[in-house]
């Protein structure tokens, strides 16, 4: 069973003419153990899809299950328990809440969910630290670059037993090198049986993905699959 | 490679096997070399950049130093700024601006099929280096490629979105001769 599958759905904001369609007819299935890329222009329907698929907006048309369940089915505190403790989300613009410190912000979705503080903090703790904030951890969002910020959304979208981690543009402020850590942060989530989807414009991160899926238009145009072995790029192995 | 040659050199004196092996080290498995060391060996010591004793030996087993000019000629080099010419870009915008002036042709889709290969060549050299993470050399040389593939894409974003602003050759005409092929679409979702 797919961790993710999204069923013909579509998107649309507004009424008659100034009706937007941000996503058409978009299927895709994501497994567990997979990292998918979704790369397109700006206004493609990128943030659109993920929103979705991570249940904090609701399809006009089709359906998005997740671990098999339709969101549809499911009350509203349904809903909000699944993206507590099953989704892990990071958003274009980090949303970390101003009044708590770092580790308070890593922490809070554990201790939303019931987790006893100390424990909670320590499961945070132990993902600043992979991500190199342990030094940072008791400052508040005002008190770190936005990289570090960046970096803390990504602990709070990982910390505890995710089941499917969405990203949107999750290294956009940082340089290459924290980027290509916060990717490989996403990938050794995803590694452990997690499935992953993150937003990017760059091809560079795209490159790190199992997937690419290429969205114009609220459509899915294109789909790069599966990655070939290593050897490939040395031995010129024919393309499958 | 004669610069890269001179600069290991530059350390003191070595062997022909053993320069080899090292360019090699320095410069991953990116670009790989067959016997053109030796080759340039040659070449540098007529052009009397380097020195060896013993001219019999084959290249392999003869013990090379770098001379006054080859010290003056490695220290030019590294401050001449480098050849800014990129043959493949020049290929992809030659394809795309003529692709441009052709009726019929899907501009958008096209851009597509190069923007998803070049994607493609980058996971490739992605995987390439995250099979060696100890390897700081060949990640330096594959991030250099990377970044050249990447501009690349990023000239194909912003030729897709000059278009679409400019309201361009965004429809192919119904009645193509020429025709992009269709996208490989494989079934979405599930395992590959
Ligand atoms: N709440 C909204 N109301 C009206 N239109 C919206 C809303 N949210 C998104 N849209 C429109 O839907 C389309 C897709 O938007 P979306 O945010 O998904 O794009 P994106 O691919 O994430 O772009 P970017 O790369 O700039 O973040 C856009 O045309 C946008 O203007
Ligand atoms: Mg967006």
């Amino acid at each position: 069973m797919s961790v993710l599958e999204l069923r013909s759905v579509s998107r649309s904001y507004g009424q008659g003419a100034s009706k937007v369609a941000a996503l058409s007819d978009v299927s895709m299935a994501v497994e567990a153990g997979e990292l998918v890329a979704v790369m397109g222009s700006s206004g493609s329907g990128k943030s659109t899809l993920l929103t979705i698929a991570g249940t904090l907006e609701e399809a006009s048309e089709g359906e998005v299950l997740i671990d098999g369940v339709a969101v549809a089915t499911l009350s509203l505190d349904g809903r909000a328990a699944l993206r507590r403790r099953r989704v892990g989300y990071v958003f274009q613009d980090f949303n970390l809440l101003s009044g708590l410190t770092a580790v308070e912000n890593v922490a809070i979705p554990l201790e939303l969910d019931g987790q006893a503080r100390t424990s909670a903090h320590a499961a945070a703790m132990a993902v600043l630290d992979k991500l190199g904030l342990t030094a940072l951890a008791g400052r508040f969002p005002d008190e770190l670059s936005g990289g570090e910020r960046q970096r803390t959304a990504i602990a709070r979208a990982v910390v505890g037993e995710r089941r499917l981690l969405l990203a949107d543009e999750p290294t956009g402020a940082l340089d290459s090198l924290n980027g290509e850590a916060v990717l490989r942060l996403l990938r050794q989530a995803c590694r452990d049986g997690v499935a992953g989807v993150f937003v990017t414009h760059d091809g560079r991160l795209a490159s790190r993905a199992d997937r690419i899926i290429y969205l114009r238009d609220g459509h899915i145009i294109d789909e790069s699959p599966a990655m070939l072995g290593p050897e490939s790029l040395l031995t010129n192995d024919p393309r499958p | 490679m004669r610069h890269a040659l001179l600069a290991l050199l530059s350390d003191g004196p070595s062997y022909g096997w053993k320069l080899r092996q090292d360019f090699e080290a320095r410069t991953g498995e990116v670009w790989p070399v067959n016997g053109q060391v030796y080759t340039t060996l040659q070449r540098l010591e007529r052009d009397g950049l380097i020195e060896s004793d013993e001219a019999e030996a084959d290249g392999a087993q003869r013990r090379f130093q770098l001379t006054g000019d080859g010290r003056e000629e490695l220290g030019r080099w590294l401050q001449t700024p480098p050849a800014l010419g990129v043959p493949q870009r020049e290929d992809l915008v030659i394809k795309v601006m003529v692709a441009l002036g052709l009726t019929g042709v899907d501009v958008r889709a096209l851009l597509q099929v190069h923007r998803r290969y070049l994607v493609e060549v980058m996971r490739e050299y992605t995987r390439v280096t995250d099979a060696s993470p100890g390897d700081v050399n060949l990640a330096m040389v594959a991030d250099a490629e990377v970044f050249r593939l990447d501009a690349q894409v990023r000239w194909l974003d912003s030729v897709e979105a000059r278009l679409v602003e400019s309201g361009l050759q965004l429809q192919p005409a119904a009645d193509t001769s020429l025709r992009v092929l269709p996208h490989r679409r494989a079934k979405i979702g599930g395992p590959r």
